[in-house]
């Protein structure tokens, strides 16, 4: 009987060990490491989620490195999702703040939104939040989607802005991520009167988009601006003359409760010395160079003077 | 290739990441391990004691397999309430596949024991409970151990899913890898998911070997067997519920 | 309440036509399975019997195949595509094969190994060449286990199929995905409802192929065969 119960506790604490290694780890909260961890946020801790593009992360790694630069305990979760589930996220307190763009963020909030120019949809924006939420200042640093095709498509098509590419939408499939179609497909219809034979979900801006571009699977795909692939590839961005993407400002979106005068204080700093060239140049160390994203956000803030 | 590799192990950072996200991989499949066995014991034994009860908790254990993971991982929080982020999401839904592929090993073994045993710790005074815990479940080791390496294999390899949720352990190596077209994370995340399951499972065994001392070790008598051969060939030779 | 809306989205036609409808995803899901699976077949069955029936490489081989399920099939996608080119099927196809090589060659291993040693013995005394007695005893007793096996690797297969959606393919993970991105809660169910519903027709398939092909005096000798599994 002893014997039986004393090999029973020696299994009991190898499976243990196996467990508690693997359960210490995640309270080894170290705030000068980045990265994505999904240790639990005690009180007081800045939770900084992001959306599951490039950009966003980077983003995100730079709000992260200033607010601990306040001395705020701070992790991050990466690669949430899309804006539907991070704003589900900020909701249930999950997440205290995420980098937003506010002409889709306000899209989000209030479909009816017509604003377009930069402050005016800021100031739309602001008297939709929803209650806790808040928006901090916003940069002058934008990322916009836009529609882009290759070079031969847009000789042979004679296109250069999304007018051109109206009528003949029937001839082309678009590439774009899963949520473009609710987001959009009525609106450009509407504006340009585009409907396009097809609209195959690719991914977020990202190489899946590339590919099928480039590979000829889709003949008009939805990019960010700020992205490299446009500029690698060579592709051709078309202007979108009737502004049916609105001002994409980057801002800070989270809970009111969860920002602190001194976070608010240097996520101001960091949207201000924020600028498209600039964050085009840092995506750009990241998707390009393949540089891990906190050490480019370190170093812009260095540069900044930020923390 | 393999300068890339050094490239990104080289950063300090890519390694405090790889680090972090394999303590939480190992987390979020573990600890459903140990749930979804103490979960798989009742269950599984009133499979064996009552028919009716066998037919239906095997067919839904069956019906469960084949619902993808990250179907799962999204319908709970409406259902559980719990946060959208929270890994207790993963953590429940990975515990519902391994007792459901624990159920039949567990109904198995209790089946396959010598009705003699039994009778023998009844006749020498030995309780229900008592009889269950120190006589049935020793007995039952081998079999739940192999039902248990091929669950723990199966888990680590579906916690890594949960990155498309945003909660995936080494899975955010792959997303992240494949979004930037960039090797070495994803290199790394699969060597990492592999060593994993490799030391868990080692550890599994040696916890089965002090557990049933009375057994040969390997050598006469002991065929190389794969993990699950001879235990339920559907359920045990497959994990559970795939991948997405 | 989102049961209810689940079997709406279910209901509702619109779902199912089109170019990004559920039956053109159930078709390429199938493909997709179908063709992983047959080619993971190819190469595990085979080699199973061969390990079994000779004895030789078994530790090797076993070995390899139960390291091979621990390959996380996400990770191993994303590296083929990166690899062998984004929006190719072959990733997505290789991923898939070495998903279900180990189910398959740990049944057509186990059924071999199963046969009573004494059989085998009597089928050499009666004469038999090893080639015939792998294919007029061993094999067809091995059955059970062997189509166990491949069922086994079809339900893996269908349910992780779903992945090829996230490197842009397509198949059922495409409403899964869609539906996870916009929070469409009854997509996301309804997708997983006919994730299953296809396993589960699969594996009654596979269940009545396995009650025909197992010879009868194995059937009624034996009280657990066709259920085996």
């Amino acid at each position: 009987m002893t014997r039986t119960w004393s090999r029973l506790v020696s299994a009991l604490a190898i499976a243990a060990l196996g467990v508690g290694l693997a359960g210490c780890g995640s309270d080894d909260d170290d705030p000068l490491t980045g990265g994505g961890t999904s240790a639990p946020a005690s009180a007081g801790t800045i939770v900084v989620g992001s959306a599951d593009f490039t950009e966003n992360v980077l983003l995100a790694e730079i709000y992260a490195a200033a607010l601990r630069g306040t001395g705020a305990n701070v992790t991050i979760k990466p690669r949430v999702g899309t804006r539907e589930t991070l704003v589900k996220g900020l909701q249930d307190k999950s997440l205290s703040v995420v980098p937003e763009y506010s002409g889709n963020l306000l899209a989000y909030l209030d479909k009816t939104a017509t604003e377009t120019a930069p402050d005016e949809v800021y100031d739309a924006l602001k008297s939709k939040l929803p209650d806790g939420l808040t928006v901090l200042q916003q940069s002058s640093a934008e990322d916009s989607d836009v529609l882009v095709v290759t070079q031969q498509t847009a000789q042979q098509n004679n296109l250069t802005t999304v007018e051109d590419l109206g009528p003949k939408c029937g001839e082309f499939v678009l590439g774009a991520a899963g949520e473009w179609k609710q987001r959009w497909e009525a609106k450009i219809k509407e504006l340009y009167g585009c409907t396009f034979k097809e609209i195959r979900t690719t991914d977020a801006g990202g190489p899946v988009t590339v590919e099928a571009l480039k590979g000829g699977q889709v003949q008009v795909a939805n990019l960010f601006t700020t992205a490299s692939a446009v500029t690698e590839n060579n592709f051709v961005q078309l202007k979108d003359t009737k502004r049916m993407y609105p001002a994409q400002n980057v801002v800070p979106f989270g809970r009111a409760d969860a920002l602190t005068d001194a976070a608010r204080a240097v996520l101001d700093k960091v949207s201000a010395a924020l600028n498209t060239q600039r964050l085009t140049e840092l995506v750009a160390r990241v998707e390009v160079d393949k540089e891990n994203a906190a050490d480019v956000a370190a170093d812009f803030l260095r540069e900044a003077g930020i923390g | 290739m393999i300068d890339d590799l050094i490239d990104y192990l080289g950063n300090p950072r890519n390694r405090e990441t790889v680090r972090e996200l394999l303590l939480v991989h190992a987390r979020l499949s573990l600890v459903p391990l140990v749930l979804g066995l103490l979960a798989a014991l009742p269950v599984g034994w009133a499979a064996h004691r009552f028919r009716v009860a066998r037919a239906l908790v095997l067919g839904a254990s069956n019906v469960l397999y084949t619902v993808p993971s990250l179907a799962l991982f999204v319908i709970l929080p409406p259902v559980l309430g719990t946060k959208i982020l929270d890994e207790l999401n993963v953590v429940v839904a990975l515990a519902l596949y391994t007792a459901a592929l624990l159920v039949r090993p567990v109904a198995d073994a209790l089946d396959a024991l010598p009705a003699h045993v039994l009778a023998a710790a009844t006749a020498v005074g030995y309780r229900p409970l008592r009889r269950f815990l120190t006589v049935e479940l020793p007995l039952a080791v081998p079999v739940l151990a192999a039902g248990v390496r091929v669950a723990s294999v199966s888990n680590i390899s579906l916690v890594s899913v949960g990155a498309l949720i945003g909660v995936g352990g080494l899975g955010q190596l792959f997303t992240e890898g494949f979004q930037s077209a960039y090797n070495p994370p994803i290199v790394v995340g699969i060597v990492f998911t592999l060593a994993l399951a490799l030391v868990v499972d080692l550890l599994l065994v040696a916890a089965r070997r002090l557990l049933t001392p009375w057994l040969p070790r390997r050598g006469r008598g002991q065929r190389v067997r794969p993990l699950p051969a001879g235990v339920d060939v559907r359920g045990a030779t497959g994990s559970a519920g795939g991948a997405a | 309440m989102i049961f209810s809306s689940v079997v709406e989205w279910l209901a509702d036609p619109a779902n199912w036509t089109g170019t990004g409808g559920l039956l053109r995803r159930i078709a390429e899901h199938l493909r997709y399975t179908v063709v992983a699976v047959l080619g993971a077949a190819a190469f595990a069955v085979p080699l199973g019997l061969a390990v079994g029936h000779t004895g030789r490489g078994a530790t090797v081989v076993v070995g390899a195949a139960n390291a091979m399920r621990a390959l996380p099939t996400l990770g191993v996608i994303t590296l083929l595509s990166l690899q062998l080119g984004i929006l190719e099927v072959g990733p997505v196809l290789l991923g898939l094969g070495i998903l279900a090589v180990p189910p398959i060659l740990a049944g057509a291993y186990a059924g071999v190994q199963s046969v009573d040693p004494a059989v085998v013995d009597a089928a050499a005394g009666v004469g038999m060449t090893s080639w015939q007695r792998l294919w007029r005893v061993e094999v067809p007793i091995a059955m059970p286990l062997l189509l166990g096996g491949l069922r086994g690797a079809v339900l893996q297969v269908v349910a992780t199929a779903t992945v090829a959606a996230y490197v842009g393919l397509g198949g059922l993970g495409r409403p899964l995905l869609d539906g996870l991105r916009v929070t469409d809660y009854p997509q996301v169910a309804g997708a997983a409802v006919v994730v299953a519903g296809l396993a589960l027709l699969l594996d009654l398939g596979l269940a009545a192929v396995q009650r025909s092909l197992v010879p009868r005096g194995l059937r009624l000798a034996s009280r657990t065969v066709g259920g085996a599994a």
